[in-house]
């Protein structure tokens, strides 16, 4: 019984190991070919790219003949955007409608974040040569880090760009070549205020600090924030820094030069370290919300259309969020230049807008090029204008701006006017340390006096210039 | 070693090294770091053990309450960072809207500046305390019944049970949750990333967030030593403390 049992037993185990041996055989063989099925899911994935382009404009060719209007061309092109996702779109939206309609060029929006995030997604989409055929982006010193002579399309010579005004001009340039066209309206750093609670406590526009302090004291006294914070998106922080460029430029006209060639720093020179002071002032003096380290922007616009904050230093294009969102309210919302020592040197800064750059790596850029002609055109403005209502003076030759412009783009448009203004840091030099943000958010929260700050952001910013390679750092 | 674009690079020896080691907002990352990694491996450890033994014996809701602990480690990390972030808002935050239902005026969780890191090192915690948990049930169930037993014959309580018995010998568990929290609390960057992005200002950055932000600015170069020194730092942390885990096991 035992013997016949073990026997029977070994039988059993001798199955069982010819059974593994092929089951090893069959894992052998099904690793291969998931292995091979991986690597030709791969290749397919490169070769589908390349083929993608001309199958996108298959269908679209019998598109071109359903489509009877003489002015489009047969084919049907498709334009990709890319663009950040805190931008108003409305106006851009219209320029594209209209474009469609005219050249049969439809344009694709490709959405990305804001701020440093978005940076990257810019970056390294060009890097990787899989940038949208439009690229919208700032200009001035971030349009310098794209290395714009390998990745954009060269628009010196464009006929169109006649229409730029030359100071937008160069903001876009790297070596004397042209590379963007503007892709909004001017905008103007400053002061935001709700009109109807100044004229409530009886205030008026101050025309120095001192002024706008006194103003917040009393705002402060009614129970109200006087100044809205919201670092929680840290780029807000740094507006009353940078937003005060037109007084240092007032007091040291050839700061921008000296700074870019290493010769002035924000630590020893008293009117840029002011603004870091002031910053810092604001604070100390408890007109800020309580919870301005938690607010993002959109709650701050909320916080002032609402009323219950009064003062918001910030880009004067804001209007168009508060009117997309506060339609009712955006008519209360003013706007000022953040106001110097004295009051006879009162004026504005401003930034250049963004630009609109076309992709070397785009297969259609002879259709880009028409895009962006249409653009700067005076149908391309009229176009935007009949969507959203323009933030500020278009950067465009020729191009005015409708009467029933907001209130607080009227206070914008006095200081152009006026001619008191002056470009932001920014513009004027390819300079500006990464840190900035996060220097401002701590000497806008009372964690460092200004004159360390101010050190800590010229180290910044010499790391800065000596990482991208600028000449004499 | 260079400072280099895409296209362009110069040779510039050590001064990576050193512009990253030298400057305060680069080397703040140094103390968070360990700070972050300390703390958050040793607080998982202690409850990952505690909740371990407890899910261990015989209670009714054992499964239950063991996928519940667990649950946690499902989510995103990003979507955790994201709801906390709104939660620990100081005025609208459902954290400090509960605490003032019973009378209590909640602090700024992650707007001030001390209590920032300690709040993102919370949440670290009870997002992984579950695979820690996780790893605790499985050493403590592969200890042999025969060990209980024999303590029991002699005597012993469930306090001498739990000392002398599931505590040694769970080591081999304990020592993975240590090695494997800890490298994790060295490079993280999620997790701060999408609550404080390493503010306000830089008092909760850590070095993989500052690397980043390095690396966003441009700064290829010194990015690339950033992430040399974080691989040289948790290298001289991780493996001594291995080997030291590894000699001090008890066998079974």
């Amino acid at each position: 019984m035992v013997q016949s049992y073990r026997s029977s037993n070994k039988t059993i185990y001798k199955e069982d190991a010819c059974m593994s041996k092929t089951r090893k055989k069959i894992k052998k063989m099904v690793a291969l070919i998931s292995c091979v099925a991986m690597l030709i899911a791969v290749f397919p994935g490169c070769a589908n790219q390349k083929t993608a382009a001309p199958d996108k404009n298959a269908p679209a060719q019998s598109d071109g003949t359903q489509n009877q209007t003489p002015a489009a061309p047969d084919k049907k092109v498709t334009l990709t955007l890319l663009i950040g996702n805190q931008t108003t779109l409305d106006g851009l939206k219209g320029v594209m409608e209209a474009i469609e309609k005219k050249y049969n060029i439809a344009t694709e929006i490709e959405l990305r974040p804001g701020g440093a995030e978005g940076d990257n997604v810019v970056k390294t989409r060009l890097a990787t040569g899989d940038m949208a055929d439009l690229c919208f982006y700032n200009s001035g010193s971030l349009f310098q880090v794209l290395n714009p002579e390998q990745n954009f399309v060269d628009l010196t010579n464009e006929p169109f760009m006649s229409n730029v005004l030359d100071f937008f001009k160069s903001t876009v340039s790297a070596n004397e070549k042209v590379y963007g066209i503007p892709a909004n309206t001017v905008m103007s750093g400053g002061w935001l205020y709700n009109k109807k609670v100044y004229a409530e406590l009886g205030l008026s526009v101050p025309k120095t600090w001192d002024e706008l302090l006194a103003n917040c004291e009393k705002i402060k006294g009614a129970g109200k924030t006087a100044v809205i914070g919201s670092y929680k998106d840290d780029w807000t922080s740094q507006l009353i820094l940078l937003a005060d460029y037109f007084n240092v430029q007032a007091q040291v006209p050839n700061f921008a030069a000296d700074y870019t060639a290493n010769k002035a720093k924000f630590a020893t020179t008293p009117a840029a370290l002011r603004g870091f002071e002031k910053l810092y002032e604001i604070n100390k003096k408890g007109y800020m919300n309580k919870d301005f380290l938690a607010t993002t922007y959109d709650a701050a616009l909320k916080m002032l259309a609402e009323g219950t904050g009064v003062h918001y230093p910030m880009l004067s294009t804001s209007v168009s969020n508060i009117e997309a969102n506060f339609p009712d309210k955006v008519n209360d919302i003013g706007f000022f230049a953040q106001p110097g020592d004295s009051a006879d040197k009162n004026g504005l800064t401003v930034w250049t807008p963004e630009g609109i750059y076309i992709s070397k790596n785009s297969k259609n850029i002879e259709a880009a090029k028409k895009w962006a002609e249409f653009f700067v055109s005076q149908e391309g403005i009229a176009a935007y204008v009949s969507k959203q209502k323009p933030g500020g003076p278009f950067a465009i030759k020729g191009a005015t701006l409708p009467d029933d412009v907001f209130p607080a783009v009227k206070d914008v448009i006095q200081y152009f006017d006026a001619g008191n203004t002056a470009p932001a840091l920014e513009f004027l030099s390819p300079i500006k340390g990464p840190n900035l943000p996060q220097i401002c958010v701590e000497v806008g929260s009372g964690l460092k006096a200004p004159s360390v700050a101010a050190q800590e952001y010229d180290r910044d910013v010499e790391k800065q210039a000596k990482q991208l390679g600028f000449p004499g750092w | 070693m260079t400072r280099w674009t895409l296209t362009d690079w110069q040779f510039i020896g050590f001064e990576n090294y050193i512009t990253f080691l030298s400057e305060p907002s680069l080397n703040i990352g140094f103390r968070n770091t360990i700070i972050y990694a300390v703390l958050t491996c040793g607080l998982k450890v202690i409850f990952g053990f505690l909740l371990g033994t407890f899910l261990c014996t015989n209670i009714k809701t054992k499964d239950y309450l063991r996928s519940v602990v667990f649950f946690p480690n499902l989510l995103s990390t990003i979507a955790v960072g994201v709801a906390f972030g709104s939660m620990m808002h100081p005025s609208q935050g459902l954290i400090n809207k509960a605490l003032a239902a019973v009378g209590i005026i909640g602090p700024d969780w992650l707007g001030n500046t001390k209590l920032a890191l300690l709040s993102v090192i919370f949440v670290d915690v009870w997002k992984g305390v579950g695979v820690a948990t996780v790893i605790f049930i499985a050493g403590i169930m592969s200890i042999p019944q025969q060990y209980y037993e024999a303590l029991m014959i002699d005597g012993g309580g469930s306090f001498e049970k739990f000392w002398h018995i599931t505590l040694p010998l769970s080591r081999p568990a304990m020592n993975s949750v240590i090695i494997l929290a800890l490298i994790g609390g060295l490079r993280s960057f999620d997790l701060i990333w999408t609550m404080t992005k390493g503010g306000p200002g830089f008092t909760t950055d850590l070095i993989a967030s500052i690397i980043y932000k390095q690396y966003a600015a441009g700064f290829y170069g010194l990015s690339t030593a950033g992430n040399v020194i974080l691989f040289i730092i948790v290298s001289i942390i991780a493996f001594p403390l291995y080997r030291f885990l590894t000699k001090s096991e008890v066998d079974l």
